[in-house]
């Protein structure tokens, strides 16, 4: 009798993971098809993907497609633009949203709870709603630069961040956060004289590592992926991020070889930090639930 | 005191203020500006000054209607037959410089159905294309919003086992979702290419050369199928966490409760899960369907709202026109009705999802 019950505890245990595993590899077959793609010479590539093959590196390994990419395509250029873009957005967005999340929350100001609500009503609007109208926007704003003043954002650096920097989550999730920050220790360093700026930087900032890094990850995640708004506004490849860049390998004829190696170089060092900070990634994902 | 209240009025918009002007500049102030292009001629550059043109980029959109037609008549007056089925006057008499119906003029067949009779009703519009993107968004929001989120609730379920090595699964089904979706959209183009494509081989395999090969994304009657399928094996992972954190704020203690009381497998769901999981529930329902109407990165990567413009979407011909004919007017005017139609739908939501007291 006892034998049946752990002969089935033993079958049941098999079969979950069973069920675990075949789902694994439903959600990471296209990745590795990428990868060994990437290695295969173009006409190896097309006949492999009739069979298992295409999830092995077998055949005419090399690394070819890659150095092919390079010569293809200005691949540096985009990586540095969207290394610069997304690097850029990331930080002033936690210095500003961080900044606004601790006066709505900390400091007693006229207005507050009005812009708080206003801020927060953004959330309803998607991105796509606005694109259009934003993009005849900023292809008539000023900019004053070394030469005096210029007109039309497009094709810049500015024109795919400066939108980009604050948005209503990333100040809701920094107000929510704060909110639950102990308040009796932010008015005992008021009353011994201590300046807001000293608050922030002082006290604040060292008690809120999650939620910064936790607001990184978002924004990095929406402006590394980004696709709509720099196909709008960047015609010259010169500022043109990764995501956009791909076109390149689509005009003319299509070496899927050089496409997987490029798709590649922009997806691994995604995956390889996601799998390094996997925790705070899923924790980030899941604050976003908290809401409501 | 008085000096207190401006020492703190000045530094809560010292520091909210960056925050506020850009939040205001880049997406209050368009989606304004959505409203007011919408009701003009703007482009994105022209020669000539804007126009106040009232509703007519809306009645360009939306203008349909129906016209009923006799089927044609020999000389003896019986039905003329035509591949087996009555022929019917050509619209084109009507819809072109016909000048007893000028309210017709441009405009195209969108569908035609009959009731019973002989008569055919016509149903046209000014713009066949944007009603079928509308039409093709509901759809895929229809189908994606309970299948993504049941999906997703089921994977909850599975990783929230206690397992050893769990944590490696609920990794690997997060991945897709931190890969980019235009990746992914080409990714998933090879592997559904009607010649040589894994997913036509699989299904040859699987089914001994049965199951004959499809031109997956080629084909108008699988096209949209095949990108919602793709789209939620994307973004299943990311509702997959959010029920994740919901079903970790259940208390242990009413599962203990449940094994003493010796409940089932489904009461345990029924009775203590899925009310413990109300909020969340809610929350990614209105989430995923606000997702799902922005659909547009699949679809310009992998169709281009092609075939027969089976996988047009409302996102999509808002861009192609206010981005690629330089028809502001007009892509503000499909934002606008986007808006309108997410915001009706997550207040519908709100309300049939309220709590009930």
């Amino acid at each position: 009798m006892a034998m049946i019950a752990a002969d089935n505890r033993g079958l049941r245990l098999v079969t979950r993971y069973a069920v675990l595993v075949l789902i694994a590899i439903i959600f990471i077959f296209p990745l590795v098809f990428m990868l060994m793609s990437s290695l295969k010479p173009d006409q190896q590539l097309l006949q492999d993907s009739g069979n298992l093959r295409a999830f092995l590196p077998v055949g005419d390994i090399s690394l070819q497609n890659y150095t092919d990419a390079f010569q293809r395509a200005p691949v540096a250029t985009f990586v540095f633009n969207s290394v610069l873009v997304t690097g850029v957005t990331v930080a002033l967005s936690l210095l500003i949203c961080s900044a606004a999340g601790f006066a709505f929350v900390f400091v007693n100001w006229k207005g507050r709870n009005t812009l708080l609500a206003l801020l927060l009503a953004t959330l309803i609007l998607p991105f796509e709603t606005i694109a259009i109208p934003l993009l005849m926007m900023v292809a008539h704003l000023p900019w004053v630069g070394f030469d005096g003043v210029s007109w039309g954002w497009l094709n810049s650096y500015r024109v795919q961040i400066i939108p980009f920097i604050a948005d209503g989550l990333t100040v809701f999730l920094f107000v929510q956060y704060f909110k639950d920050l102990p308040g009796e220790l932010i008015e005992a360093a008021r009353v011994e004289g201590a300046s807001w700026w000293q608050i922030y930087r002082k006290i604040v900032m060292p008690l809120s590592g999650p939620i910064f890094a936790t607001a990184a990850i978002l924004k990095f995640l929406v402006m590394y992926n980004q696709y709509l708004w720099p196909l709008m506004v960047t015609q010259e490849e010169g500022y043109r991020p990764v995501m956009v860049g791909l076109q390149y390998f689509f005009q003319l004829n299509v070496a899927w070889g050089e496409v997987m190696a490029y798709l590649s170089m922009i997806t691994v060092p995604v995956l390889a930090f996601y799998l390094y900070l996997q925790k705070a990634f899923i924790a980030s994902i899941a604050s976003t639930g908290v809401k409501g | 005191m008085a000096s207190k209240f401006t020492v703190s009025n000045r530094t809560g918009w010292l520091m909210a203020g960056p925050a506020v002007l850009l939040i205001a500049g880049f997406v209050i102030l368009p989606f304004f500006l959505a409203f007011a292009f919408s009701f003009t001629n703007q482009r994105l550059i022209s020669p000539n000054a804007t126009e106040f043109v009232g509703l007519s980029n809306y009645r360009q959109l939306l203008d349909v209607t129906t016209v009923t037609l006799e089927p044609v008549r020999d000389d003896a007056g019986a039905i003329t037959m035509k591949d087996g089925a009555p022929e019917y006057p050509s619209l084109r008499t009507l819809t072109r410089n016909n000048p007893d119906r000028p309210d017709l003029a441009g405009m195209r067949e969108w569908f035609s159905f009959s009731l019973g009779g002989e008569d055919r009703t016509y149903v046209l519009a000014r713009d066949v294309v944007f009603l079928t993107a509308v039409v093709n968004t509901f759809i895929f929001v229809l189908i994606v919003a309970p299948v993504q989120a049941g999906l997703a609730l089921g994977l909850a379920l599975l990783i929230n086992q206690r397992l050893r090595g769990i944590n490696v699964f609920r990794a690997i089904y997060f991945m897709p979702v931190v890969v980019s979706i235009v990746v992914v959209s080409l990714l998933w183009r090879l592997i559904y290419d009607g010649q040589s494509g894994l997913l036509n081989n699989l299904l040859g395999a699987i089914s001994f050369g049965v199951i004959p090969p499809v031109d997956w994304l080629g084909n108008p009657s699988t096209a949209l199928g095949s990108i919602i399928a793709m789209s939620i094996w994307q973004a299943v992972g990311f509702h997959m966490v959010i029920w994740l954190s919901g079903l970790q704020t259940i208390s242990p203690t009413l599962y203990e409760a449940a094994a003493i009381e010796g409940a089932s497998k489904w009461q345990v769901f029924r009775y203590i899960t899925w009310p413990g999981l109300r909020n969340t529930a809610v929350l990614i329902l209105i989430v995923i369907t606000m997702q799902a109407f922005g659909l547009f990165a699949q679809i310009d990567v992998m169709t281009s709202g092609g075939p027969l413009d089976s996988t047009q979407t409302i996102v999509f011909q808002a861009i192609e026109r206010g981005y690629g004919k330089q028809d502001i007017s007009g892509g503000s005017a499909i934002s606008v009705i986007l808006f309108l139609i997410v915001l009706s739908i997550s207040l519908i939501q709100r309300w049939l999802t309220r709590e009930k007291t």
